[in-house]
């Protein structure tokens, strides 16, 4: 039997709390405090606790650090691609721009275009942030042995 | 008695707080308190935040000053020793000159700070105001701090998250994925 069940009862009811929570905050950025990058942060941290009571192996087969570092990537790649995008599919006669969310939609009266916008850049930077601070604790954490027993 | 009566005194509070923690932060020699402390700042931070009700940056400072730095910080710890070794007890006259000089410079500048929430400040007479008249013609969400982020400054957010993605990156190349050291130590063993 593990020394830390406790731990491990209580984070494992934790856990699944924080990841709804880093979602509640990625989707609610329009409504409240919050966005992408915060929810990014709240989601590597599930992931942390999962890393810091079940060690650091079990945390590497759930989320293993390619996807991690393809993660990273593919945030950015996301947010540029938003903007890539609205250059190509503003209508006949209207100004290109980088990142130009009307384009988006033609519900201009709704402004339906800024939220596809806003909804698709902040999944790029949830995507990006939440990879990098899980591959800055992978980086770290891999270099030190699991914490012994007497340092808990 | 108005509202603003009863919260600087929780202002006051919060920063003599934070001067607690950080001159304990000073004092301590167990790396481990030091950490911890270093999380208790940024909450206090970030409760002085929400005070001054700017509720996304403190948002922010709760998640990555007191959940990840901590966590990162905690990680370095590992890597090294457990108490530091006490400072010396020589007096370093030209750093105390120093920090006197910017100290009294900043003294000095406090009359020319803004009142606190004053509208016609800088910050919030300019573009800061053409922000708050314009989301909700121009982008129409409740958050303006989100539609100035995403939208009207969506190419700076751009560059933000590729400062995020270079750190990374710098991390990544200068310490490894965290699979090949690791890989490299057992093999020696």
């Amino acid at each position: 039997m593990s020394p830390h069940l406790i731990l491990q009862v209580v984070a494992k009811l934790l856990i699944p709390l924080i990841v709804v929570f880093g979602f509640y905050v990625q989707f609610h950025g329009e409504y409240g405090p919050g966005g992408g990058f915060q929810a990014g942060v709240i989601i590597a941290v599930a992931v942390i606790l999962y890393a810091l009571i079940f060690g650091i192996d079990a945390a590497r087969r759930t989320v293993p650090p390619v996807v991690v570092r393809f993660g990273a990537a593919l945030g950015v790649l996301i947010f540029a691609g938003v903007g890539v995008a609205t250059l190509f599919m503003n209508g006949a006669g209207e100004p290109l721009n980088y990142l130009d969310y009307d384009a988006l939609h033609p519900d201009q009266g709704h402004h339906t275009g800024q939220h596809y916008g806003i909804i698709l850049i902040e999944i790029g930077v949830l995507t990006t942030v939440a990879s990098v601070m899980l591959a800055i604790f992978y980086a770290f954490a891999g270099r030190v042995p699991d914490i012994p027993d007497e340092e808990w | 008695m108005n509202h603003a009566d009863l919260t600087q005194y929780l202002d006051y509070l919060l920063i003599a707080m934070l001067l607690a923690v950080g001159f304990a932060i000073v004092r301590l020699r167990n790396l481990f308190a030091v950490v911890m402390l270093t999380g208790v700042y940024s909450l206090l931070c970030a409760a002085w935040f929400v005070s001054l009700d700017a509720v996304d940056v403190a948002f922010t400072e709760a998640a990555v000053g007191a959940g990840i730095s901590t966590v990162l910080m905690l990680g370095a710890m590992l890597l090294t020793a457990r108490e530091s070794e006490p400072a010396g007890v020589g007096r370093h006259w030209a750093a105390f000159v120093v920090v006197a000089a910017a100290g009294a410079a900043l003294f000095f500048a406090i009359p020319d700070m803004p009142v606190y929430g004053d509208p016609e400040s800088p910050a919030n007479a300019y573009v800061g105001r053409d922000y708050l008249e314009q989301v909700p013609h121009d982008i129409s969400i409740p958050n303006v701090v989100t539609a100035v982020l995403s939208s009207y400054r969506g190419f700076d957010t751009l560059g933000e998250v590729v400062v995020v993605f270079s750190a990374a990156l710098g991390v990544m190349l200068l310490l490894g994925f965290g699979t090949g050291a690791r890989r490299r130590e057992e093999e020696e063993d």
